[in-house]
């Protein structure tokens, strides 16, 4: 980490500002998180039924739904409030569950920084698991997002208000006519089956499935994992098989010894990586 | 726990969701991530999705399924073919699900 004194000049750009929403970049995220949201929607239809059979009071139950936005700790935190756990415990654990954010924050960064503090604080949470992959997938390697430069933090807004809207609604009428979703159906598989597409979709090359495939597995083996840190477990796992599989590829072969490695830069060598796939093939 | 206790619980959640997805730009003071770092994190996004998908497809309450009659696991190699194939997302849902819900009930599964 190299951490230099200088401060960034102050950040102006909003959220709200018209020219982000009118970009042709906002429609195309709000598209591309709309074929998701088929599947994401019964998910969180069947979330939000889970909210309404849990025993919480009906004003809880609402507010959680509509407010939290992060399913895995929402139904994690339930449990330990009807137990009357103590609130830290309770906050601990949502910690935990959480903990892969904090890895997605890493790559949303460059494109973050733009924000003044309270709108990157609004955008941070609407950086669910599907936002997060699509922004990266589309402007990750690119450059970062500026009062010039509008496009990643305008496809991220127009992806991330779809699937924050959309999974609220859908929550919402989970919650409030919980008794006529059949969960027997198993209905939520269709959220799994959205993601998986997603997963196929998006994967760029042959080793970027091995990783998803280590990863997977990876997940199964250490499932057992309190918190959900299996999930944070795997993407270590995949993240570090990843670096493997470069290694070889580039036929460097060097060992990345902790953070001294000094690849020539990010870009070459993921070009570099890629003029290797397309040479296999 | 009172009601009040709990809406304070929610709200700690909701802050919660916030600080942790903006963890690493709560600070806006110059840094870079090491080169190696960004070059691994590029399969960080695929990896997050299968290690939601794996066990959502391969597991039933905490335990690897049992038997091989399980509509998920036809489902789920269909729906990846499917995307495969004609790389859309609507259609996937909806051909895993028509997989899943026929053997669920045509087949009993």
């Amino acid at each position: 980490m190299n951490r230099a004194s200088a401060s960034l000049p102050q950040p102006s750009l909003s959220l709200l500002d018209t020219r982000l929403w009118r970009h042709e970049e906002c429609a195309l995220g709000m598209k591309e998180m709309a074929r998701v949201m088929p599947g994401l929607m019964t998910w969180g239809l069947v979330t939000g039924v889970a909210m309404a059979k849990s025993g919480l009071p009906l004003p809880i139950a609402l507010m959680m739904s509509s407010l939290v936005f992060a399913a895995s700790a929402q139904l994690s935190a339930v449990p330990l409030m009807l137990a009357g756990a103590p609130i830290w415990v309770i906050w601990l654990t949502a910690l935990c569950v959480n903990l892969r954010f904090v890895i997605f924050s890493v790559q949303m960064r460059k494109h973050m920084v733009c924000l003044p503090l309270r709108w990157r604080l609004v955008a941070g949470y609407l950086t669910a698991d599907v936002t997060y992959a699509l922004s990266v997938h589309r402007h990750g390697g690119k450059a970062p997002a500026s009062s010039e430069n509008l496009a990643p933090m305008a496809y991220f807004l127009g992806a991330g208000v779809v699937n924050w809207g959309g999974w609220n609604i859908a929550s919402l009428c989970g919650l409030l006519f919980a008794t006529w979703v059949p969960t027997s159906w198993g209905l939520g598989f269709a959220g799994t089956l959205a993601l998986l597409a997603l997963l196929v979709t998006l994967a760029k090359d042959k080793k970027t499935l091995w990783a998803a495939a280590l990863a997977g597995s990876a997940a199964v083996a250490a499932y057992a994992l309190p918190f959900r840190l299996y999930i944070v477990v795997s993407v270590a796992a995949a993240v570090a098989a990843g670096l493997m599989m470069d290694a070889w590829t580039d036929g460097r072969g060097r060992e990345g010894g902790g953070g001294e490695a000094r690849w020539p830069s990010v870009d070459a060598g993921v070009r570099q990586a890629e003029a290797a796939e397309r040479g296999h093939e | 726990m009172s009601e009040g206790e709990m809406a304070l619980a929610v709200l700690g959640l909701v802050a919660l969701s916030a600080l942790t997805r903006s963890a690493f730009f709560l600070s806006r003071s110059e840094w870079t991530l090491p080169g190696w770092a960004e070059r691994g994190l590029k399969y960080a996004p695929l990896a997050a999705l299968a290690a939601v998908v794996a066990p959502e497809v391969l597991m039933t309450q905490g335990h690897l399924v049992a038997h091989w009659q399980d509509a998920r696991l036809v489902a789920a190699p269909c729906a990846a073919v499917w995307a495969w194939w004609r790389r859309d997302m609507l259609t996937t849902i909806g051909v895993g699900m028509a997989v899943y819900l026929a053997l669920k009930w045509g087949l009993g599964w």
